[in-house]
């Protein structure tokens, strides 16, 4: 097998396991830690997986291809999600992607050649009082302006 | 500023709203207390009196869908549904954000009034802060003794957990939530039977979304005549009305229901944005019907109003459209989603979804033709109805409404092969 979880994540594949009554309600959650683990979820991630829940490789594979949070390749350090759906378009979500694609010289769906920036266009998040808004990973930026996103995007872009 | 109808809001913008002291200092779990006093048919009873009907959708009596679960041996379940996925929503996860316990209260009290034995919350993946709030106000609850082992003394145990989706907005429906949860692909399941009968884990079960679980505290505590206080009739209570769009203040709303739509948008939303003109509102989330600005004249915000207009209250996820706006753009976006959102097992739900987005894509080219009009109707019409869920109607509900409402517009665009060259929304995004 050629990935293994660290002592840390068998540890959080233990305690989500203790949650629910069947091992394989535990597949979502440890898809999580397989990410996080692992930076995206690989086909060997999902092998590791499906050893450690005792099913077929296959029905992993269904799963973690079914759900778009599931990154199946590597994607940069930052996740760019910009929201293009109904509120955020009323408020010039298509703006904030052609700005965000000229400052980091990529196209939606493209990763910036030093793998820090990833840029995407995604569906509803959820905060469309807040349009346009975008999420970083684990964080939401909302009502955003041109001079919001040159901050937020300038300080990811500063760290190593 | 605090109103006498808030009740589901009455705790945001208090300092560390969302955590355990500060929900007790306001009378927070006397209400669950109460309930576990009470035999669990009349905790149902009460919030079946008090009118409340369900907020993630469909509207249904909350009170009444409790007593659906069968009263046998098996371990049932109550699953709660923050996936809150539906274009235009946004309330779910100010609840959880401002005041997670009021949801594990309500939780408390829905798990006593139907004998369940745990609860999940299927939160959406991306909402990491608002899990989290939720995470720990349960953690805290255990703490204190509220949740798990023989709560408030009374020999009953509950267990509640987080679950995370995973990207994918057909799990907001309540099978193919239940699916996720399981561990499968988010698919709706073919009903019968239905999810009281054999639900999460094959148990009992039932779906509520989280503002009406959050809703519950109150009407325990007060009795549903309080609660009828506000609202219509047939629609009690109030609700959280999401506005999005081109208003001046956009957010979440708690308000009670039958309150005019006009009052919401200009007092409420402080008017239009940029003093533009109103053009249209979508309702209730962006599958429900659209209406023309004249025909939003006289509206009530409750179920039967709304439904009276000809839409649907749907989420309360109101998205204003301000004067402007191009409608030939602004469909397109939503076919787009629910293309992008059918789990594909209906061949009319699959192929009717693509086959309109990939319609409503060439006429936003400049490349459509007055006949793609109606072929757009009559996909949208074939498609409902013979479906496993109702996506499928969801997805055609946009369709069937923009193109007859703004015929004109779309056949001008295609006449003059338009493009997006044109600015389609009057708001530039700058400030
Ligand atoms: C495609 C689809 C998506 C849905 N998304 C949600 C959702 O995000 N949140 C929600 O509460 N209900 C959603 N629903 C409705 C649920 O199926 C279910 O009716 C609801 O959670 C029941 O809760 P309630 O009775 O408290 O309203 C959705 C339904 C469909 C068909
Ligand atoms: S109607 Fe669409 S989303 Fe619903 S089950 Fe069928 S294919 Fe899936
Ligand atoms: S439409 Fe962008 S967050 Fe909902």
């Amino acid at each position: 097998m050629g990935l293994e979880f660290s002592e840390r994540a068998k540890g959080e594949f233990e305690k989500v396991l203790s949650k629910y009554p069947t091992r394989e309600a535990a597949i979502l959650p440890s898809l999580y830690i397989a990410q996080r683990e692992f930076g995206h979820v690989s086909l060997e991630a999902m092998e590791t997986v499906a050893e450690m829940i005792g099913v077929s490789p296959a029905r992993i594979y269904g799963v973690a291809t079914f759900y778009t949070m599931y990154n199946k390749e590597k994607v940069g350090k930052y996740l760019v999600q910009v929201c293009c759906n109904i509120s955020c378009a009323l408020m010039g979500a298509e703006e904030v992607i052609d700005y965000i694609s000229e400052k980091l010289g990529i196209k939606a769906g493209e990763t910036t050649a030093d793998g820090k920036f990833t840029l995407m266009r995604v569906e509803c998040l959820g905060a469309c009082g807040n349009a346009p808004m975008m999420q970083i990973n684990d964080d939401y930026y909302e009502n955003l302006t041109p001079e919001k996103v040159d901050e937020i995007l300038d300080k990811l872009g500063a760290d190593d | 500023m605090a109103e006498e109808y808030h009740i589901l809001t009455k705790n945001w913008g208090k300092p560390d709203s969302h955590k355990m002291a500060t929900y007790l200092e306001s009378g927070g779990y006397e209400a669950a207390k109460k309930a576990l006093g009470m035999e669990p048919g009349d905790v149902c009873q009460t919030v079946l009196d008090a009118g409340l009907r369900g907020r993630g959708g469909a509207g249904f009596p909350t009170g009444r869908k409790w007593t659906f679960m069968p009263k046998d041996d098996r371990p049932r379940y109550l699953c709660v549904n923050a996936d809150e996925g539906e274009p235009g929503t946004f309330k779910d996860r100010d609840i959880m954000r401002f005041d997670p316990h009021m949801l594990v209260e309500g939780i408390i009290i829905a798990c006593w009034g139907m004998q369940a034995c745990a609860a999940y919350v299927y939160i959406r993946g991306e909402f990491v802060e608002p899990a989290q709030r939720v995470q720990d106000a349960i953690d805290e609850a255990y703490a204190k003794g509220f949740l798990g082992e023989d709560i408030f003394g009374k020999g009953y145990k509950l267990d509640v957990y987080t679950h995370l989706g995973a990207g994918a907005y057909v799990c907001g429906e309540e099978t193919a939530l239940i699916n996720s949860l399981e561990g499968k692909k988010g698919q709706p399941r073919i009903r019968p039977p239905f999810p009281p009968q054999r639900g999460a884990f094959d148990m009992p079960t039932t779906v509520n979304n989280v503002e009406s679980i959050a809703a519950t505290p109150f009407i325990i505590a007060n009795g549903p005549e309080a609660y009828k206080k506000w609202g219509t009739e047939k629609s009690a209570g109030t609700k959280l009305f999401c506005v999005s769009g081109h208003v001046k203040k956009p957010g979440v709303y708690e308000i009670p229901l039958g309150t005019p739509m006009m009052e919401l948008i200009d007092k409420h939303c402080g008017g239009m944005l940029d003093d533009m003109k109103l053009k249209a509102v979508i309702p209730g989330g962006s599958s429900t019907p659209i209406l023309r600005a004249e025909e939003c004249e006289g509206v009530n915000m409750d179920y039967e109003s709304i439904a009276a207009a000809g839409s649907m209250l749907g989420s309360g996820a109101m998205i204003v459209i301000g004067e402007g706006t191009c409608m030939v753009t602004t469909l397109d976006v939503l076919t787009h989603f629910y293309a992008h959102e059918s789990c594909g097992q209906c061949t009319p739900c699959r192929e009717g979804t693509g086959w309109m987005a990939q319609i409503t894509g060439r006429i936003v080219k400049g490349e459509g033709s007055v006949e793609d009009l109606d072929l757009l109707i009559s996909i949208a019409t074939n498609m409902s109805g013979n479906t496993i869920c109702p996506l499928a109607d969801a997805a055609a509900g946009p369709v069937k409404s923009f193109i007859p409402k703004f015929r004109d517009e779309f056949e001008t665009y295609i006449r003059e092969r338009s493009s997006r060259n044109e600015r389609p929304y009057p708001v530039k995004w700058r400030k």
